[in-house]
Parts: structure tokens; sequence; C-alpha cells
């Protein structure tokens, strides 16, 4: 089995979800790039754990049960996440992530 | 009890350290309670002790257990073994099971005295100190009973630890029992007890009774622990901390001049003597191989045939001179008379009856050396019999002139160390003994109805405002005569049987009889009579010439008299001679049978009861009585105004006056012709050395200070604290511009950060 695309791909996809994370302004799209940052992880989950199946060990699923936990934190995260950002858009009218300078030193 | 004697003197401790620090918030009731109570059970305890060592000598089989495979075997040269058993006693205490503890360690001590054996010291060490006396019925042991009985019974028990141990040498701790160490502890248990309950009444009231009794018991630990010390290391120790005691003691009221220079003048004058002590110590540890202090080894290696007699002979005259300062031989008896500017109950506890006999005790106590060194058993004269001869015709002849009661006792007391110590230097080691013992109780006897006397005479020891005291103070009047006709040595109170015992150890010697030593004791002998005799009539007889009217003193004070008086007269049974054996009941020499130390002891030779010298002495004594009796009461004598007629007797006179100018040639030749040249030279000394360095260092300091406080202190540590300030008050500034609270910056630098890593970790790992 071939581990570099998948893990080509993740490393692909993490870099454009870091980047969205850094450079986005509009507080929607900076969880958007977070899951696809965590995406990119289960994508290595899943990947790594097949490729451990097919090293005649039998089958292993704890790649797949580990993306499955990351996916259902990953749901409650974005769940707090919007709430924030609802929050935040109700008091300033705005989910530019720039505004929010609150702990500027 | 022979192996705990410590717990006497650690008693005593208990006691000063008790009123020491308690003793301001007690009552005088409450202090002196405390001080007589300890000197209280420390004599019972001294008597079951006594009792303890009279069951051991009279059945010597059931307790010889270990002791008698020492004495059987020194037969190859007594110091290495000695050395040898120290070292296996404290080996098999280690080996027992309850290791390290101090009640192991006693009972390994227990064994110690000679005990070579290893199976009686790992015995010892691993059994109750009971359960070691079966070891008696080993075979060996019984055999070894057989033949070595006498030397097994006496043969001393000392208990043991190591103190600290320094390459080969081993520093030991240790108390010793025999028959000298119990007499001595009996004694001073004793006369302390008595003189601690006679002190409730005469020092009633006085500003400082919590440090009298403080001192009082340091004193009693201090001798007791003196006495039972098995080293010259502890006997140092404690002969030391009775000089601090005396002199605390001398100077108690030191609000008089007079009475701090006493109490100066006895401690520098002890001084004197001490640095011959000091040294003779340090001579006999070298002697003896430089392995132990413990005074058993020395006494085995003086007893050596390879001992060095030189070092022997050097050793026992530095040894001398302590006992010369502390027994108050001549010629530094000088401070003894005045240090009865101390409380009379002091004088009678440690200037008469305890302290300053720890000079005999020291020869006694280390016999040996002084008998191999000085060869007193092969001589007819030697340097220690001729100063207690001399010492006892000075003290006798200076007592004459006195007009103080207490310094004519003084003198009387230098008179009877004289005894001591000569009967030492002949070789009359039990009379010497005998006599301290006796002397105590009749000397004390003495003090203590002279500090009657002067509790009702309004405080004066001056026999001029005396007299006629007979009527008034019938009680002290009684044991104070007693007490004189023992002092007298008049048959049969206890007196007669020790100075006897001494003058026929003198005139029978070892080899030649000591005739000089005879002179000068029944000479001394004569004279005692006399200058008691003045005394007695001073004091009690003729008319009163002080003020007030005397009174008896109250019981308190009375009972001790009784108690010493009863002592005067019964306790020279004790050493009845073989002379008055009747039947088989044994019941003489009971003195020599029960002290005399048979371990690492010379052989010396016993004199006999001498009757032509016993009614030489009690005639010579009468006369002496007589023309006392013709001159003060009768008035009636060829030698009234003798002193008038005959230029030689006034001048005679005048020198006994003046003390033999001893202290003139101690204050004015000695001191004074050191003093100046050496006053100057040290104050040109201190002028120009000490004060230049000091002035210079000074002026260094200061220059040094300022150089410090410039440079170092403002610019180096000021510097460094205000770098740290305004370091982190600037770092501070710039890095608060990071902080922009825009949390995708901080994302971005701590993506940055982890990239960073992520490359160094790709690349070097």
């Amino acid at each position: 089995m071939l581990l570099n695309q998948f893990l080509f791909l993740a490393a692909i996809l993490f870099c454009v979800g870091v980047y969205g994370v850094l450079a986005r302004r509009n507080g929607v799209m900076v969880l958007m790039s977070v899951e696809l940052i965590l995406n990119a992880v289960n994508i290595n989950l899943v990947a790594f754990g097949a490729y451990h199946s097919s090293l005649d060990q039998g089958l292993d699923v704890s790649g797949q049960v580990f993306a499955l936990f990351v996916i259902a934190i990953a749901a409650a995260e974005v769940g707090v996440g919007l709430a924030l950002i609802l929050l935040l858009y109700r008091n300033s009218r705005s989910i530019d992530v720039d505004d929010i300078d609150l702990m500027k030193g | 009890m022979l192996t705990h004697v410590w717990v006497i003197p650690g008693l005593m401790t208990v006691s000063f350290l008790l009123i020491l620090f308690f003793g301001k918030r007690f009552t005088e009731r409450v202090t002196s309670g405390i001080g007589i109570f300890f000197i209280a059970v420390c004599f019972v305890l001294s008597c079951v002790t006594v009792a303890n060592w009279v069951q051991r000598i009279n059945h010597p089989i059931a307790d010889i257990s270990a002791d008698v495979a020492l004495v059987t075997q020194p037969g190859g040269g007594p110091a290495p073994i000695a050395g040898q058993s120290d070292r296996e006693a404290i080996v098999g205490a280690r080996r027992g099971p309850l290791e390290g503890s101090i009640d192991q360690l006693v009972k390994a001590g227990e064994t110690t005295t000679p005990a070579s054996a290893e199976a009686a010291t790992t015995e010892a060490a691993t059994t109750e100190p009971a359960a070691t006396e079966p070891a008696a019925t080993e075979p060996a042991a019984t055999e070894a009973a057989a033949s070595a009985e006498h030397e097994a019974k006496a043969s001393p028990i000392v208990a043991r630890w190591t103190w600290f141990e320094w390459g080969s040498l081993k520093f030991e701790f240790g108390f010793i029992a025999d028959g000298l160490s119990i007499l001595m502890l009996f004694t001073v248990t004793a006369i302390s007890l008595l003189v601690h309950i006679y002190s409730k009444e005469y020092l009633h009231g006085d500003v400082r009774f919590t440090h009298y009794y403080a001192f009082l018991s340091l004193f009693s630990a201090a001798m007791l622990f003196y006495v039972t010390s098995s080293n010259t290391i502890q006997m140092l120790t404690g002969w030391e901390l009775v000089g601090v005691c005396s002199f605390a003691l001398i100077g108690h009221w030191w609000e008089d001049k007079k009475n701090s220079d006493a109490a100066l003048k006895a401690f520098l004058t002890n001084r004197v003597g001490d640095v011959g002590l000091i040294i003779g110590v340090v001579i006999t540890f070298y002697a003896a191989g430089a392995t132990s202090f413990n005074v058993l080894h020395i006494n085995q290696y003086a007893l050596s045939p390879g001992a060095n007699q030189t070092l022997l002979l050097v050793g026992g005259l530095c040894l001398f001179g302590g006992v010369t300062s502390k027994s108050g031989q001549f010629p530094l008896h000088t401070w003894l008379p005045d240090a009865m500017a101390g409380p009379t109950p002091v004088s009678a506890l440690i200037h008469a009856a305890t302290m300053v006999v720890a000079g005999v005790y020291l020869i006694a106590r280390l016999y040996s050396v002084f008998y191999e060194g000085l060869n007193i058993g092969a001589n007819f004269v030697n340097y220690i019999a001729v100063i207690g001869g001399i010492t006892i015709v000075a003290g006798a002849l200076l007592a004459f002139v006195q007009t103080d009661i207490k310094k004519v006792l003084a003198y009387s007391t230098i008179s009877q160390l004289g005894y001591m110590v000569m009967a030492l230097g002949v070789g009359a080691w039990t009379g010497a003994i005998f006599h301290l013992f006796t002397h105590a109780f009749f000397k004390a006897c003495l003090f203590l109805g002279a500090g009657s006397v002067s509790h009702a005479a309004h405080h004066t020891f001056d026999m001029r405002k005396m007299g006629g005291l007979r009527k008034f103070m019938p009680a002290t009047f009684a044991t104070f005569i007693i007490g004189t006709i023992a002092l007298m040595g008049l048959f049969p109170f206890a007196g007669f049987w020790s100075k006897d015992e001494v003058l026929a150890g003198s005139l029978n010697g070892q080899q030649h009889p000591y005739v000089l030593m005879l002179v000068l004791g029944v000479i001394g002998a004569a004279m005692t009579c006399l200058y008691m005799s003045r005394l007695i009539y001073l004091t009690f007889f003729g008319e009163y010439r002080g003020h007030g009217t005397p009174h008896e003193s109250p019981k308190v004070m009375t009972i001790p008299l009784w108690i010493l008086a009863i002592g005067a007269i019964v306790l020279g049974f004790l050493n009845l001679p073989n002379f008055f054996k009747v039947g088989s009941f044994d019941y003489t020499t009971r003195f020599e049978h029960f002290v005399e130390p048979t371990f690492a002891f010379p052989e010396i030779n016993h004199a006999e009861f001498n009757v032509g010298l016993a009614v030489g002495t009690t005639v010579v004594a009468g006369i002496a009585i007589f023309v006392a009796y013709q001159y003060f009461w009768r008035r009636k004598s060829v030698f009234l105004g003798l002193r008038d007629k005959v230029r030689a007797f006034a001048w005679g006179y005048k020198v006994l006056e003046n003390k033999f100018y001893l202290d003139h040639l101690y204050t004015d030749v000695v001191v004074g012709g050191v003093k100046g040249p050496v006053a100057r030279a040290s104050y040109w000394f201190n002028n120009q050395v000490i004060d230049t360095v000091v002035n210079s260092a000074g002026r260094g300091a200061v220059a040094s200070g300022r150089a410090l406080y410039t440079q170092v202190d403002q610019k180096v540590i000021d510097g460094l604290v205000l770098s740290t300030g305004t370091g982190a008050d600037e770092s501070g500034e710039a890095l608060r511009h990071m902080q922009t609270g825009r949390v995708q910056q901080y994302a971005a630098l701590l993506f940055a950060g982890v990239a960073f890593l992520a490359i160094i970790l790709v690349i070097f790992v």
C-alpha cells in the first residue's frame, strides 16, 4: 500500500488549513480552516491505521476509531466556536477577527 | 552498683543544674531541700556501693567472672595486654545484639578491668550484668580463681566507653570502682550530706543562698566524678572543677575585697601546681606507651620490669607539683589558710575534709608511679616523705600564732595533710588513706564546731573575742572536744589509730626505716596537742571576751556535729591492728582488707602495731597537753613570757606571724620581681607593637571599607541591582508591542515556532 499520497494530501490540506487560520479575517472562515486542519489529521490517522493493518498484523482499527473521536470533538468545537462568533457579532456587528484585540498589551 | 558508680556524680550534676536554673524561683527551703535530697540519695547509693564492695571482697568466688582472666594473664608484659583487653572489650560490645546502646557498652565495660579473655568479654556484652557472674563456673575461670583468688577479689571494676579514637590512640571515658574510690565516695557523700544540712541554718538568709547550694552540689558532683575517674584526663577535669568550686565558694562574699583576694590567691596558687599536674599527666601517658590514660594501665606500666625509671621520676615529681598545691603541701600551702574566707561549712567540706585530699588521693591512685619513680621501697628518705614531714611541722608551727579559730584549724589541716603525704612517701599506703578517712570526719567536726561557735558569738572567728563558751554551748563544746581529742591522736579515738599507723609505717619503712619522718611525725603530734589545747583554752575556757550573750546553735547544726563526733570516736576501729585480735573473729585490719588495691599495686610492707611506739607517742602527747595545761590554764610555766626573755623566740614568733615570709616571697620577690620588668616590657610591647598593629589594622579597615563602598558597593553591586531593574523595565516595554491582542498573530508565531522546531528535528535528529 502506498502511504505517500495520503500523507501528501494531508500535508496540503493541513497547509491550506493553517493558511486559513492565520490569514482569513472572517471568523467563520477561520473555524472552517480549523476543520480542514483536523481533517488533515484524520486522513493521517486513517492512512497510518490502514498501513499498519496491511503489514501482516491483522486488522487494526485504532486509526479509524481515533479519527471518529476527532470528528466528534471537532463537531463540538465548531459548535462552541460558532456560538462565540454569534455572540461576537451581536456585540460588535462584525465577525472580523482583526477587530477583536481586547487583550492588546 | 559497682558498675554504675557514675550515677552518683551524675545525680549531683542534676542537683546542680536544677538549683542553677530554677533556684531563683524557689524559696530557701526548697533550694536546700533539693540539695539535701540529692546528696542524701547519693549517700545511700554510696552505702550500697560500699556494701557491694564488701560483698565482692568477702565472697570472691561468686563474683570473679572475667576479672580473673586478666589478673592471671598479664605474665608477659602488662602494658600490651591492657591495651589489647580494651580493644576486645569494645569489640565484644559491638558484636552484641544490642549494638550501639550505651547500656550495652556499660555491660561490656564491666568486664574491662584487666579482662582480656575474649570469651568473657563477649559474654559480658551479651548478657545481663547479673548473668555474667555465673561465668565463673567455666572450668578455666574457676581454676584461675583458685590460684589468684586474692588478686581477683580486690581487682577494680571499670566501666568504660570509647570517647573518641584517633589513629591507634583511643581516648576512653570511664568510671572505676575499687576500695579506694568507694571509700572516697562514702567519705565525700557523708561529709557533704552533713554540710548540706548544716548550711541550711548557717547560711540562712544569705544573699546568695541559691548560688551557695548550686556550687555545693557542683562541688560534690566534681569531687565524686574525680574520685571515680578511671583515667588521668578525667581526673584532671574533676580536679579543675573542684578548684573552680573552691574558688567560687571562697569568694562567696566577694563584696569584701579580702575574700575575693583570698579566692584569687587560692586559684592562682593552685594553677602553679596544676601546670606540674598537666605535665605529669602527659609524661605518664607517653611513658606508658602513649596508648591510654587509664590509671590501671599507667600503674601496670610503672610496675613492669621495663619501665623507664627516669620518666617515672620526672612524671611523679610533676604530678606531685599538683599535689603540693591542692593538698596544701609546703611551700604552696599559703592559699589554704586564706581560703577560710569562705563560709565555714565550705571550709569544712572543701578545705578540710574532701577537696584538699584530692592530692593525697592522686598519689594513692597512681601509687605505683610514685612508688617506682621515687624508689620509695628501697630508700630511707625521698622527696614526698620529706615534703610531707616538713609540712607537718611547718603547719603545726604556724597554727600557734593564729588568732583566728578557723586559721588554726586550717594550719592543722595542712599539718594533717602532711601526715598523709608523708605516709604515702614512706610506703604506708593504708595508713595514709586511713588517716585521710578519719581526718575527714574529725576535721569536719572541728570546722563545723568552729562555725557553730562563730554563729553563736556574733559572727567573729577571732579567738580573742571568745572564751568561756563551754557554759553557753555545751553541745558544741562536747563535740569540739571529741574532735580535738581525735585530732590529737589520743587512745582510743579515731585519730590515734590512723596517726599511729602512719608513724608505725615510718618506723617500719620498706627496706629501711624512715627515721627522719618518724621524728617529724612525733614532733608534729606533740605540737598538735599544744596548739589544739591553746585553741580550746582561748575559745571555751576563761571569761567571755566578746559582746552580747552567746547561745547554743539550733539542732540542725548540732546534730551533724554529733554525727561527726561519733564518727571521730568509732571510725578508728575500722582498722584495728592485728595486735588486738581476739579469737578467730575477723575484725582487725578491715580497712586494709577492703580498701588496699591488689591490682597493679606495688608490694608494700605493712607495719605491725608497735606497742612501744604507741605508748611513746601517747606519752609525748600527754606531756604536751600537760605543758599546755600549765601554760594556759594554770599560768604557771617556764615558757611564760619566753618571748620577752629570749630574743631567739621573739624572732621566731615574728617569723611565724609572717608565715615564714612565704607570702612576702611570693608577692614581693617572685611576683614583684617579675611584674616590674614584665609590666614595662609589656607596656612597651603594647605601645609599640600592639598599638601599631591595631592602629594600622584600624586604618586599613577604614580605607578598605571606603574603597569597598565607592568601588564595589556603589558601582558593582548597585549597578547590578539597578541594571536588573531597568533591564526588566526596558525588555517589558519592548515586548509589550508584541502583545497585539490578535489571536491570529499569536497563532502565526506559534506555528512559526513549531515549524522551526520541526526543521531542527528533521535536520539534526
